[in-house]
């Protein structure tokens, strides 16, 4: 089966900023995808150009097999913007009633759809409530039953937890499920790390508008990452300990190094006590997406 | 098809949820009643006056003018409403995002510009009809008097608001509202004191100040609709009164209407293709 999204060396400049510098991904039918990068990485002009609403000055892709833009593909997408402005005059039920006319889907379906949505996302009760009173979660859980009016096989989802009670990402955790499970692919932008951690399969990370790296979150539970605390670590002992992992560091008196088996450790606390070293802390971990994320991007990355 | 209908359908809904059309209709009806009120008591006073015309055709003319006057009233709301209606619609929501959940349907971008287009036009129409047609209900059960062509009349006028919409929204894909708003205004401006220049430069038959007000009205047509449509729903004795701001000394000719409905529809078609072809 062709993949969902497939770009090539997309390019996107305003002016004399480059936004998106050279942008070439795939994501898979079926997968949860997570795009991660730090602000301005140019994330959302790149969610912008799959979606067609920004075009490309450079490169080209498909999603769903249609070029970037096309129309027709549009009905099996959905879409869940960061900043949502929706026509807050409108009841919730009236609002996904018009999202589902302006997908063209008919009359009975509609209505079926919209009652069983607004469920879906906890709000039958506020469903007759303008949105202009509802709160920012319930705005977003809103926009996220309107991503799914038209049961996409591709969804957008740009910062779907952003503004959401633990219940109500609780709600988007559950959903993005659901989709994998009909096989429908998710392309989440969220910088929840840890949510994305829990729902992705797949993850890029994207630096200064290019796709840096791109794992399978399912891949790295080979690697294991090595946390030590000793007396007097020299620099001597960061560059002796790479003959047991990879990628040494010492961040705030921890020794990080990443092995791709706990086997090690028991040889490397008998070499530290060997060489006379008072270890205080010895003990291995999965590495977490936080510290790819920082691995990836750099210290830099860190604010402050 | 289905997208214009649709989106024509949510911009008439919001017109009406914001209570935009409700407060046009109040202060319509309110401009209604004033303007048959005093249309009553200037009726009263232009039977029973001694200094009064004397004769049915005089009576006539008064009645004519005092109608054209209420016309003339209707038109400027119709202005108002054309140009401020749509000036925020889509500027508006692309400032906020809100376009971003329309664009994203499978839907044409023209079938946004062209729906929201006839939302609006659809409103202003049904206005016309309410203070066009009241003003002249008002002259007919008072006066018995009806201005000649009147169909052509309201017609020039629909045309003229249509102009102006069109400007507004082509404006609205580019332009950020207050920009839009000062843009349409501003051409309706120029219009107006162009059209003027050329009614007092035809007077005074000065040629060069009638050129100016004939180039003013080629950039935007909208006053000379207007004039033409004035010209038209009057007795032919009044339109030789060319001292009443209703009788212009220059006609617009006929090729004004041909060149008013191709500017409209290259404006139209403008509007399309720029927001078809920018980023959002």
């Amino acid at each position: 089966m062709s993949n969902a999204i497939e770009t090539r060396s997309l390019r996107k400049e305003f002016g004399e900023k480059v936004a998106v510098a050279n942008l070439t991904l795939t994501v898979q039918r079926g997968e949860v995808f997570g795009f991660l990068g730090p602000n301005g990485a140019g994330k959302t002009t790149s969610i912008k150009m799959l979606l067609g609403l920004v075009a490309p000055t450079n490169g080209d892709g498909t999603v769903l097999d249609a070029p970037l833009g096309n129309v027709a593909a549009r009905a099996k997408i959905g879409f869940l913007p960061e900043h949502f402005r929706f026509q807050d005059w409108l009841s919730g039920r009236e609002f996904l009633d018009l999202h589902g006319r302006l997908y063209g889907i008919a009359s009975s379906k509609r209505k079926t759809s919209v009652e069983k949505l607004l469920a879906r996302v906890d709000l039958y009760d506020a469903a007759n409530r303008k949105l202009k009173d509802y709160s920012k979660g319930m705005l977003q859980r809103i926009g996220l039953a309107a991503a799914l009016l038209n049961e996409p096989q591709l969804v957008f989802l740009d910062e779907p937890t952003s503004g959401l009670d633990p219940l109500g990402r609780l709600i988007v955790r559950d959903v993005i499920n659901e989709l994998r499970a009909q096989g429908t692919a998710v392309f989440l932008n969220s910088h929840l790390l840890s949510e994305v951690e829990i729902t992705c399969d797949r993850v890029a990370f994207v630096k200064d508008g290019r796709v840096v790296r791109e794992t399978s979150l399912h891949e790295t539970s080979n690697v294991i990452d090595v946390e030590l605390i000793v007396r007097n670590a020299s620099p001597e002992l960061l560059r002796d300990l790479s003959q047991f992992g990879k990628h040494v560091k010492q961040l705030n008196g921890t020794i990080h190094l990443e092995t791709e088996t706990d086997a090690r450790i028991p040889e490397l606390n008998r070499w530290l006590v060997a060489r006379g070293m008072d270890v205080y802390k010895i003990g291995a971990a999965k590495p977490s997406l936080e510290k790819m994320f920082l691995d990836v991007m750099g210290e830099d990355a860190r604010a402050g | 098809m289905r997208g214009i209908f649709t989106i024509s359908q949510l911009t008439i809904h919001e017109a009406l949820r914001k209570r935009v059309l409700l407060a046009a209709l109040v202060l319509g009806l309110a401009f209604l009643i004033l303007f048959g009120v005093a249309f009553y008591f200037m009726n009263r006073e232009v039977i029973e006056s001694p200094r009064g015309p004397e004769t049915q055709a005089q009576r006539a003319l008064v009645y004519i003018f005092l109608t054209m006057a209420g016309l003339y009233a209707v038109n400027f709301l119709m202005v108002m409403m054309a140009a401020l209606l749509p000036v925020d619609t889509l500027s508006g929501e692309i400032r906020s995002g809100a376009i971003q959940s329309l664009v994203t349907k499978p839907l044409r971008r023209s079938e946004i510009v062209l729906g929201k287009w006839l939302g609006f036009w659809v409103i202003l129409a049904g206005y016309l009809l309410l203070m066009g047609g009241g003003v002249l209900l008002i002259s007919r059960v008072v006066s018995n008097i009806t201005p000649p062509n009147i169909a052509i009349g309201l017609g020039l006028m629909m045309l003229e608001a249509t102009l102006l919409l069109t400007l507004s929204i082509a404006g609205g894909t580019r332009l950020s509202t207050l920009a839009n708003g000062v843009l349409v205004f501003g051409l309706f401006g120029l219009a107006f004191i162009g059209g003027w220049i050329e009614q007092i430069g035809s007077l005074f038959q000065n040629e060069t100040a009638r050129y100016v007000g004939v180039i003013a009205s080629l950039i935007v047509p909208s006053e000379s609709l207007w004039q033409l449509a004035a010209y038209n729903m009057q007795p032919s004795l009044m339109r030789d009164m060319t001292l009443t701001p209703f009788s212009p000394a220059s006609v617009p000719s006929g090729a004004m209407v041909v060149w008013a409905i191709g500017y409209t529809l290259v404006v139209l078609v403008f509007g399309v293709w720029s927001f078809r072809t920018r980023d959002l």
